[in-house]
């Protein structure tokens, strides 16, 4: 990794605007390590989150927002759990994604990730509900290295039962979709 | 011994337990013990999806405004408590409650993008909760059977605890719900060091390799303290340590055979409900082993 | 003849002078004041020349009261009524008028400014016309200290004191003094075998003539004031009788109560009942604990005199004291009455429980230890004699994890302040391990590294360097058990990776905390108490052993987090300061006191006895007085305020429905005089 910090990042308002969206301060965090100690992801990533913090704290936003790191993040929430100065890290991540996908930044090596994102929320927006079926159709039809993944697993649910074929529309779905529309 | 005044508390599957779906046996077995022991409880009407991880992870809007929609629609038909049996849908519909509470203009959008007031005071409440504040005594007086020797590891997660601030559950680091449920059905609780890891969560098909890692992880934890069986209170640690406990061991090399059972199976099992009309025929890891220990 | 108030308005450099014109306030305030002989401009009144400006225009002018419109009177009301004193002037004629911090500090145009001051000295002058003559109040001195804690701090100040000539008492509330720093191994950064250096303390304050020690003792109460303390010391019962006892250990010995865990060792090693805390215990007799004796608990089931009980006697058959035992089952609980004139509180801290923190084991886990536990197993005189090994299995551990900031630097969990000594001490550990394990491996997570002291730095530059301590920056998330052994999920932000190691014992350099009742004990002493319940010094970097309430001082931890070094000398100065106050007879307090009017016969006071002012006073300041006729017979009770007590807070003369009370130096005629000073201009 190599990065180098001038004035133009330093004087950056990126933290500002972080702490707008989200109400997160992250001039509190006196890098510790205790939140990357303890995720469960952190042998993935590329930086560290203690580092991400750190890219926000010095206003190096593209390096933040390309990251890797912000996509593997499961969301388990042990770093703001154990966070001694109550930053909420994973809250963080969340700001940080949005923000991600709003510049077109979303690193590409986790397109896995970002896809299935998107096969979800597709079938909410289309059904109210998740169609399993079809969001799973949609992700693997976007990601065709994944086609043969879970092969087995899928006839398996279904001869249980726990996979329907049609989906579950709700009445509501309009109003759903509305949803979708209105907060984009 | 009767049950007076059943409370009606609203019922919120979430996509992932509903019926048909991949994790229904959860669905189906709180279903069947609260008829057995109450509380009433009754699906909230046309429901939609919480948005899960991917709206909390892309768009807050967007999360908050589905997760109030359900709420919403709860106050609406008079509900006072929400019981969402799968932790995500608990943890979203808490948090996106409490962001609305604390963010004026955010309320605002919300209300706009749902169409319907959001100031619902209703209480949502996730599983173990419900039957620690409706059922404990319920449990004690009905039960009918008692496993001889059935040693349980309980495997909380992340979603039923953190963050603590704001879901107020049990210890975030030591928590003891689950286990007080266990012991109220007989069997006996294991102690282990990893109850409170991800599994991985909503992973399962984008990272699967991570997922395969820290399933592992809890498998060979719970493995060699003497667990019999895990008990789960989340369709998604259900699934991948239920779903992908083979994959885990072709990949780890370690063949577990540990039947993964819903508390609420558990529940079924000492009230001697019968195990399919629970759903623990639907298992991937055969539960026989749970289900005759009760026998 | 009225008076001649002389005013002078200080420059304060520019502090004042930017934004007030300090001229036209001169000018101003000749104009328009009867009583005003003199006004005068200065740059630096404060100053030596602005001082014999003031002195000289006194005598010149025939000044008989002074205005200074200066700085807040917090500064230099001393100042200008020493100088005052010099010319003979009653120093309470002198006021201060606050034209800085209440004006020029706060107003940042000048035509604001200036009209406020003139509003401001004008005040100051109507009531330096009111002002009368005061005497300072002179109370006795007892010529006795009490030291309350006997650790390192305060068995300096004893010592100090007594080698000062002065009397002092000294209270422990443990069977023995020593405090922490007896259950040390060794002391950074010499390394320094801690009961060493501390036990020659330790006998020179048990020896010293001036020293009355008590141990197994508590403060029951303290009553009174600066010079006049009233202390009444609980004496708890030891069951034994140390005029009579040898130590000479017969009965410890066979005591069968072997397995109570030891609070000096910090739980990790055990005591009998009847027991000295340590080897080199000072006095080195016992005491019994009584929850934990067999005897004590049987004649408590039994309800029964504890001498009564048959269930055990091996302690006092194997007594060989005659004809009378050393030991006394029945003896109780003695309060002893003191006169004191200065105290010293050196109560100590107490070490962070271990089980505050869930992801580390939440204290479940045996080779999780603390600082403290680990100095005992360090020590040669500890429950393993020095040895490193696992509390759980005894083995000696090869990979041992040091993880600092443990209840520190942790507002999450309630304490946001650094603890000091963690950082020396850590590294110190690391180098006690190494010693006695040399193919062990230490690991130390930490997230800065503090070592401000004298030497402290190169030592730990030393545990890395020549020890090969191995140092990774990052706090610790989790441990857990994994078979024998404990898995620390760390991290090291400096490469930018997670860390996890299979330790095989776990220290935690926990938090140095304020005793568990410093709060209660603080308000018996009617003493302030910061945030995290450490006692208040009056002010942090000029007053620091100086606690809020006259005659009370403090020493040692109980007043923040700090090493022997600075211990020892805060213990030294607090022992200057009482050494100060007891080498005179009398003292002087300042006569601003509240004062119950006393008028003729048949009124005698417009008091009412309500004791309204009673129910209000913080100091306890307000007492009752009969009015007797010649024959005895009471014809009013009244109140009266102990001159002594009264700190001239004014809550009384606030409080007084009958306008009985007043306070001298700001009574009634002279806050009017300001009011209708501003009123009616």
């Amino acid at each position: 990794m190599k990065i180098k910090i001038t004035t133009k990042e330093l004087k950056s308002d990126f933290a500002e605007e972080v702490k707008k969206r989200s109400g997160i301060d992250v001039k509190k965090c006196y890098q510790c390590g205790k939140c990357t100690a303890g995720c469960p992801v952190a042998y993935e990533m590329d930086y560290m989150p203690n580092q991400i913090i750190r890219f926000v704290q010095l206003g190096l936003k593209r390096e933040a927002l390309t990251s890797r790191t912000i996509w593997l993040c499961a969301s388990c929430i042990t770093c703001t759990t154990r966070c001694p100065k109550e930053v909420k890290i994973a809250e963080l991540m969340d700001v940080l994604r949005e923000m991600s996908l709003e510049e077109g930044l979303a690193n590409p090596l986790e397109k896995n990730i970002t896809t299935f994102h998107e096969a979800f929320l597709n079938s909410v927006k289309k059904h109210g509900r998740i169609s399993e079926i079809g969001m799973i159709q949609e992700y693997k039809m976007k990601r065709p290295k994944t086609a043969l993944q879970d092969l087995l697993v899928g006839p398996q649910m279904l001869s249980k039962g726990k996979l329907s074929f049609l989906p579950h529309d709700i009445k509501g779905k309009d109003a759903v979709k509305k949803i979708f529309e209105k907060c984009k | 011994m009767q049950i007076e005044e059943r409370k009606k508390i609203g019922y919120y599957p979430g996509c992932a337990i509903t019926m048909g779906s991949s994790s229904e046996e959860y669905g189906t077995s709180v279903l069947r013990v609260s008829e057995e022991i109450g509380p009433e409880l009754e699906e909230i009407h046309d429901w939609n999806c919480c948005g899960a991880s991917s709206a909390h992870a892309t768009n807050h809007k967007l999360s908050t405004a589905l997760s109030i929609r359900n709420i919403s629609l709860a106050e609406q038909s008079g509900y006072k408590e929400i019981l969402a049996p799968c932790p995500m849908c608990s943890q979203r519909l808490i948090i996106s409650q409490k962001d609305v509470a604390d963010d004026e203009e955010l309320k605002k959008d919300v209300a706009d993008a749902i169409e319907m007031p959001c100031d619902g005071d209703v209480k949502i409440i996730n599983y173990l909760e419900l039957i620690k504040n409706y059922c404990m005594d319920e449990i004690a007086e009905k039960k009918k059977k008692t496993p001889k020797d059935l040693k349980i590891a309980s495997y909380y997660g992340c979603l039923l605890l953190r963050p603590p601030k704001v879901l107020k559950f049990d210890d975030p680091e030591n928590p003891t719900s689950m286990e007080e449920i266990v012991e109220a059905t007989g069997a006996t609780s294991v102690d282990w060091e990893l109850k409170t890891n991800c599994c991985g969560g909503g992973f399962t098909l984008s990272r699967t390799d991570v997922v395969l890692k820290l399933t592992n992880d809890i498998l060979e934890c719970a493995a060699d303290a003497g667990a019999d069986a895990i008990a789960v209170a989340c369709p998604m640690c259900h699934a991948n340590l239920d779903m992908r406990q083979k994959k885990i061991g072709k990949e780890y090399k370690r063949k577990y055979d540990i039947p993964i059972v819903y508390i609420s199976e558990l529940i079924g099992l000492a009230l001697d409900l019968g195990p399919i009309s629970l759903g623990l025929n639907k298992h991937f890891i055969d539960t026989k082993s749970v289900v005759n220990a009760f026998e | 003849m009225g008076k001649k108030i002389g005013v002078f308005v200080c420059h304060c450099g520019t502090n004042i002078s930017a934004t007030v014109d300090v001229e036209k306030v001169a000018e101003e305030t000749k104009k328009n004041n009867p009583g005003v002989a003199y006004t005068t401009t200065y740059k630096y009144m404060c100053s030596d020349p602005g001082q014999k400006l003031l002195r000289d225009k006194i005598k010149e002018e025939g000044l008989t009261g002074v205005v200074v419109a200066a700085c807040s009177p917090k500064m230099h009301e001393h100042t200008f009524r020493n100088a005052a004193v010099k010319t003979g002037l009653n120093p309470y004629h002198v006021e201060i008028s606050n034209i800085r911090e209440q004006c020029s500090w706060v107003h940042p145009d000048i035509p604001t400014g200036t009209d406020k001051s003139i509003d401001l000295v004008r005040m100051m002058t109507e009531k330096t016309r009111k002002d009368k003559s005061l005497t300072a109040i002179k109370v006795p001195v007892t010529k006795r200290a009490l030291v309350i804690g006997g650790g390192i701090a305060g068995i300096q100040a004893a010592l100090d004191i007594a080698d000062g000539g002065q009397e002092v008492v000294m209270v422990e509330r443990e069977a023995s003094i020593g405090g922490h720093m007896a259950q040390l191994s060794e002391t950074f950064p010499t390394l320094d075998c801690s009961q060493c250096i501390m036990t020659p303390k330790m006998v020179e304050a048990a020896q010293h003539d001036n020293i009355t020690m008590y141990t197994w003792s508590e403060i029951e109460s303290i009553t009174g004031y600066l010079g006049n303390f009233d202390v009444k010391i609980r004496k708890k019962a030891r069951s034994v009788d140390l005029d009579l006892c040898t130590g000479c250990s017969s009965c410890w010995q066979v005591c069968p109560c072997k397995k109570i865990k030891s609070e000096f060792d910090m739980g990790i090693g055990n005591r009998t009942a009847i027991y000295i805390p340590f080897p080199q215990a000072i006095p080195s007799k016992p005491v019994i604990d009584r929850e934990n004796c067999i005897l004590f608990k049987d004649a408590r089931k039994k309800n029964i005199k504890p001498n009564d009980s048959k269930v055990c006697r091996k302690c006092i058959d194997a007594c060989p004291i005659a004809p009378v035992k050393a030991i006394d089952y029945n003896q109780e609980d003695e309060i002893v009455d003191v006169k004191i004139g200065a105290i010293i509180v050196a109560t100590g801290f107490r070490e962070l429980e271990d089980g505050l923190y869930g992801e580390y084991g939440g204290g479940k886990y045996e080779d999780v230890i603390t600082g403290l536990q680990f100095e005992r197993l360090a020590s040669a005189s500890g429950p393993t004699e020095g040895k490193i090994k696992r509390p759980s299995d005894g083995k000696e551990p090869e990979i041992v994890v040091f993880i600092q900031c443990v209840g520190s630097r942790d507002p999450a969990k309630g304490c946001s302040y650094c603890s000091k000594t963690c950082c020396m001490y850590t590294a110190k550990h690391t180098m006690l391990y190494k010693h006695k394990v040399h193919d062990g491996h230490a690991f130390v997570f930490y997230i800065d590294i503090r070592c401000a002291g004298k030497g402290y730095e190169e030592f730990s530059q030393r545990a890395i360097e020549e020890e090969g301590a191995t140092y990774l920056r990052g706090r610790v998330s989790r441990v857990y058990k994994k078979g024998e052994k404990l898995i620390v999920l760390g991290a090291d932000t400096l490469t930018g990776s997670v860390v996890e190691i299979e330790a095989d014992m776990v220290v935690l350099a926990s938090a140095m905390k304020a005793q568990d009742d410093a709060e209660q004990f603080a308000q018996k002493l009617s003493i302030q108490y910061d945030k995290d319940k450490f006692f208040s010094e009056m002010h942090p970097k000029l007053k620091p052993v100086e606690s809020s309430s006259a005659g009370i001082f403090l020493a040692g931890t109980c007043q923040g987090p700090k090493d022997i070094p600075e211990t020892v000398a805060q213990a030294g100065a607090a022992a200057s300061k009482v050494l100060a106050l007891l080498s005179s007879d009398e003292l002087e307090r300042e006569p601003v006191v509240a004062r119950v009017d006393r008028q003729l016969p048949p009124v005698f006071s417009t008091c009412i006895g309500c004791f309204y002012c009673q129910k209000v006073c913080p100091y306890s300041a307000i007492e009752s007085e009969d009015i007797k006729a010649r024959d005895g017979s009471v014809i009013k009770t009244v109140a009266r305020v102990n001159e002594g007590l009264c700190q001239g807070c004014g809550l009384c003369a606030a409080t007084c429905r009958s306008k009985s009370v007043e306070l001298e130096g700001f009574n009634d005629e002279q806050i009017y005089a300001e009011i209708n000073a501003l009123e009616f201009n």
